[in-house]
C-alpha cells in the first residue's frame, strides 16, 4: 500500500509573550527575512516543550523534529497529554498554520474536522448551512447536492431544514455539522475530539460512520483523542507525543500503555514514610485502571488500587476509601468492611491487596484519595491521607455538550435527575 | 516498495515557506463554489428579520443623496458643473459607497474570520474576494437607482443627461475599483494581524478620503493647484471618468485615468503578494 501522508521533521515555534522582538530593527530585519522567505533569525532551536521549566528564551517549539509515514487506508490514533503538541500537529496539518520547519508531502484531498459546525450562520436554515459548511470543508456544490439526503438522514433534521439553525437545538445543531463532515469526499480525514459531543447514541454513530470510513472506504484517517476507548476501537496504530516529540509509533495498545504511563510522576505512587512508626501500614499504593497505571481518570468507570501491606501480625482488615475535591474537602466515601463487609484475614508479614470502586460521574479537575487500613468498627491500623490523586480530563454533560468543571464552584458530582410540569 | 518518491506523486506538500509570487490561485479557483455561497450568505443574512428587506439597498444612497443635495449644494453652494445636483450626488455616493465598503471590509478580514480560519482551511483569498463580489452585487441593486434618476430628468424634466463613448469604460472603472479597494485592504489586513491601530486609521481615513476624492464636487471645480494633488489620489480619475461617461457632462482627464489605472493594478498586486505571506500563519499572531 502507498504512503497517504510523509512528514519530515517537523517542527513549529511559538513566541511567548508579546509577538515583537523589543527593538524595531530587530523587527524589520525579521520582517525582510520572511519577506524573502528566509527563516527567522532569532529564533533559537532545539529547546523542548517542557512547561514545567522556564526556558531561557521566549520561544516554545510546540512540535520538534517529528517525522511519520502514515500508509493510505490506515485509521491511526495521535495520543499525548495536554500540551503535548496534538492540536498543534493537527493545526499544521489542516494547513490552519504553517510548520516553522520540515515539510508534509499528501497524496489526496485532506479534510480536517478541528470543530464541527465552522462556519455555521445562525440565520441561515439547515439546507443553506448545510451547502455552506460542506464548501468551507472544500466540497463542491455538487458533491453536496449528492450526498445531500445521506446528510439530512444522518443528520435527523429532516423537519427542521428549512428553520434557521439558531432555532435547533444544541443536539441538532452538533448532529447536523458532524453529519457535513462526516460525509466530506476526501482521502485523508483529520479528525479532532469532537466525538466528545452528542449523546451517547450519536456518539456510538459518529465512532461507527468513522469505523466505516476508515475499514469500509478504504480512506486514511487522523484521530486525536484523550479517549483512550474510542482510539482503541478505531485506530489500528497510534503515534504518541510528548512535549512536542514524537516517543512512540506502532501499535495502539502498547502506545496506550506507553500513554498511561506517561501520566506517572512521584506522586502517583504512594510510599509510607517509616518515621510514623507503625505496626502495621500500607507500604506502597498505585491507582490503575483499564489494568494500567495512571493519574488521568477516565469519567463515570471505575478505578483500582494496588496496595501492598505490612502486617506484624495476623490481622482481620478492611479497606475504606475517601475522595476528595480540588480542595481536600471530602465528597466520597467507601468503607468495604463497615458498610460491604469485605473482610479479609491477613498473614504477618507483606501482602498485597486490589481494592476496586465505582466512581460516580465527576466534574473535570484534581481529586486527592486517602486509603484507610481497619478492623472495620473497632480500629484504624494506617490512614494514608492523600495519599494518591489523579485528574479527570475528559467531561461532557450527555445532551448539551456543556462541560462540568469543579472550578465552577458547583460541586463535584453529577446525578442524574429529571423534572416535569404537574 | 520503492522508497523514492517522485514530486509529482504527491497532490499537496505542506511547507514553511513558498515563493513569494505563488498565489496559488488554482486553488481559489477550487473554492469558486464557496466564494459564491459566502456571497448569498452575506445577502441573506443582511435582510433576514428585517421590516425593509432589501429595501435597506436603496435607503442608505437616497438620504445621503438628499443630505448631500442640502448641506453641499443648496447651503454650501457648490456647484455641480452642469449635471443636475441629485444626479451628481447619487452617482458619487454610490460609486464612493462601493469602494469604501470594499476597503473597510476587506481590512478587517483576518480578524473578523480569526474564527473559522483558526479552524478550517481554504483558500482565504476567497473571503476578500467574497466580500468585494457581495458589494458589487450592492452597488449593482443600487445603480438601479441612478438609472431610475436618470431616467426622470431626461424624460420628466426634460433636462437631457445623455451618455457618450466613454460609458464603455464603466466595466474596467468597476473592476479597477474593486482591485484598489481589495489592494489597499489586504496591505492593511495583512499588517492589523500584528499592529491593531491601523484598523482605526482606516476607519476616520476612509472619511477623509472621500473628500480627497471628487464625491461632493468636480474635479473641474477645484481650484488649479489642489487638482493635482486631488489627482493623486487613484479614486479621483475612476470617479470622474464614471460621472463623465455617464453624463457627457465635464471632461476627461487622460492622465488622472491612466495614473489610477497603473495605481490600483499595483496596489492590488502587491496587496495580494503581502497576504499570501501573512496568511499561512497569521493564526499564531492575531
Amino acid at each position: 500500500m502507498s504512503i497517504a501522508i510523509k512528514a519530515e521533521n517537523i517542527s513549529k515555534a511559538y513566541q511567548l509573550g508579546e509577538f515583537t522582538t523589543g527593538t524595531l530593527s530587530r523587527d524589520i530585519e525579521r520582517w525582510w527575512a520572511n519577506i524573502r522567505g528566509k527563516e527567522d533569525p532569532y529564533l533559537k532551536i532545539g529547546e523542548a516543550n517542557d512547561r514545567t521549566v522556564k526556558g531561557n528564551s521566549d520561544i516554545v517549539w510546540s512540535l520538534n523534529d517529528i517525522s511519520f509515514e502514515i500508509k493510505q487506508g490506515d485509521a491511526v490514533g495521535i495520543i499525548g497529554r495536554n500540551g503535548a503538541g496534538k492540536s498543534t500537529l493537527l493545526k499544521v496539518l489542516s494547513r490552519v498554520t504553517s510548520p516553522t520547519k520540515g515539510s508534509i508531502k499528501v497524496k489526496g484531498r485532506i479534510a480536517s474536522l478541528l470543530e464541527v459546525g465552522t462556519g455555521f450562520h445562525p440565520e441561515l436554515t439547515g439546507r443553506e448551512n448545510i451547502f455552506l459548511n460542506g464548501a468551507i470543508l472544500g466540497m463542491r456544490k455538487h458533491e453536496i447536492q449528492r450526498k445531500f439526503d445521506e446528510i439530512v438522514d444522518f443528520a435527523g433534521v429532516e423537519r427542521y431544514l428549512d428553520t434557521p439553525v439558531k432555532r435547533y437545538s444544541s443536539g441538532m445543531y452538533v448532529r447536523l455539522a458532524f453529519a457535513v463532515a462526516a460525509h466530506l469526499e476526501c482521502e485523508i480525514l483529520i479528525v479532532d475530539e469532537v466525538l466528545a459531543v452528542g449523546d451517547a447514541e450519536f456518539q456510538r454513530k459518529c465512532l461507527g460512520k468513522m469505523g466505516d470510513v476508515s475499514k469500509g472506504e478504504g480512506r486514511t484517517v487522523l484521530f486525536v483523542s484523550h479517549n483512550m476507548g474510542a482510539v482503541s476501537q478505531l485506530c489500528k496504530d497510534v503515534i504518541v507525543l510528548q512535549n512536542g516529540g514524537k516517543i512512540y509509533q506502532g501499535n495502539t495498545n502498547d502506545g496506550i500503555v506507553l500513554y498511561n504511563k506517561m501520566g506517572i510522576n512521584e506522586n502517583v505512587i504512594y510510599e509510607y514514610d517509616v518515621k510514623f512508626k507503625k505496626k502495621h501500614f500500607i507500604k506502597k499504593a498505585i491507582l490503575k485502571q483499564f489494568g494500567h497505571i495512571t493519574n488521568a481518570v477516565e469519567n463515570g468507570t471505575s478505578i483500582e488500587f494496588e496496595l501492598d501491606i505490612e502486617c506484624a501480625s495476623d490481622l482481620t482488615v478492611s479497606f475504606e476509601f475517601i475522595l476528595k475535591d480540588k480542595d481536600y474537602k471530602e465528597i466520597i466515601f467507601s468503607p468495604l468492611g463497615l458498610a460491604f463487609s469485605k473482610d479479609h484475614s491477613i498473614l504477618k508479614g507483606a501482602s498485597r491487596i486490589q481494592l476496586s470502586f465505582a466512581i460516580p460521574y465527576l466534574a473535570t479537575g484534581r481529586y486527592y484519595v486517602d486509603l484507610i487500613m481497619a478492623q472495620a468498627g473497632v480500629q484504624t491500623y494506617d490512614h494514608a491521607y492523600n495519599a494518591l490523586y489523579f485528574d479527570i480530563l475528559n467531561n461532557y454533560n450527555d445532551k448539551t455538550g456543556w462541560v462540568f468543571t469543579q472550578a465552577m464552584g458547583q460541586g463535584a458530582i453529577l446525578v442524574e435527575g429529571d423534572s416535569q410540569i404537574l | 516498495m520503492n522508497d523514492s518518491y517522485n514530486i509529482s506523486e504527491w497532490d499537496l506538500e505542506i511547507k514553511p515557506h513558498d515563493s513569494l509570487l505563488n498565489l496559488h490561485l488554482n486553488d481559489v479557483w477550487n473554492y469558486r463554489d464557496l466564494l459564491g455561497l459566502l456571497v448569498r450568505r452575506d445577502f441573506v443574512s443582511f435582510y433576514k428579520q428585517t421590516i425593509f428587506g432589501p429595501i435597506w439597498f436603496f435607503i442608505q444612497p437616497i438620504f445621503t443623496t438628499l443630505i448631500f443635495t442640502i448641506i453641499f449644494n443648496k447651503l454650501a453652494n457648490i456647484s455641480t458643473g452642469d449635471v443636475p445636483a441629485p444626479l451628481f450626488y447619487l452617482s458619487g455616493t454610490i460609486a464612493w459607497n462601493y469602494f469604501a465598503d470594499c476597503l473597510n471590509k476587506t481590512s478587517t478580514v483576518f480578524r473578523d474570520n480569526a474564527n473559522i480560519f483558526g479552524k478550517v482551511y481554504f483558500p482565504r483569498l476567497i473571503m476578500p474576494l467574497s466580500i468585494v463580489v457581495s458589494n458589487l452585487v450592492k452597488f449593482g441593486v443600487q445603480f438601479l437607482l441612478f438609472f431610475l434618476l436618470m431616467f426622470y430628468y431626461n424624460v420628466i424634466e426634460g433636462i437631457r443627461v445623455m451618455p457618450n463613448i466613454f460609458i464603455l469604460l464603466f466595466p474596467v472603472i468597476i473592476i479597477l475599483m474593486a482591485l484598489l479597494g481589495l489592494g489597499v485592504g489586504l496591505i492593511i489586513t495583512a499588517l492589523t494581524t500584528k499592529y491593531r491601530d491601523l484598523t482605526f486609521l482606516v476607519t476616520f481615513g476612509v472619511q477623509l478620503l472621500m473628500y480627497a476624492t471628487p464625491v461632493i464636487y468636480p474635479l473641474a471645480a477645484a481650484p488649479k493647484k489642489y487638482q493635482l494633488i486631488i489627482s493623486c489620489n487613484p479614486l479621483s480619475g475612476l470617479i470622474e471618468t464614471f460621472r463623465y461617461g455617464f453624463t457627457n457632462k465635464g471632461e476627461f482627464f487622460s492622465s488622472a485615468f491612466i495614473f489610477s489605472v497603473v495605481t490600483s493594478i499595483v496596489l492590488f498586486l502587491f496587496g495580494l503578494v503581502v497576504f499570501n505571506r501573512v496568511e499561512k500563519d497569521f493564526v499564531d499572531t492575531v
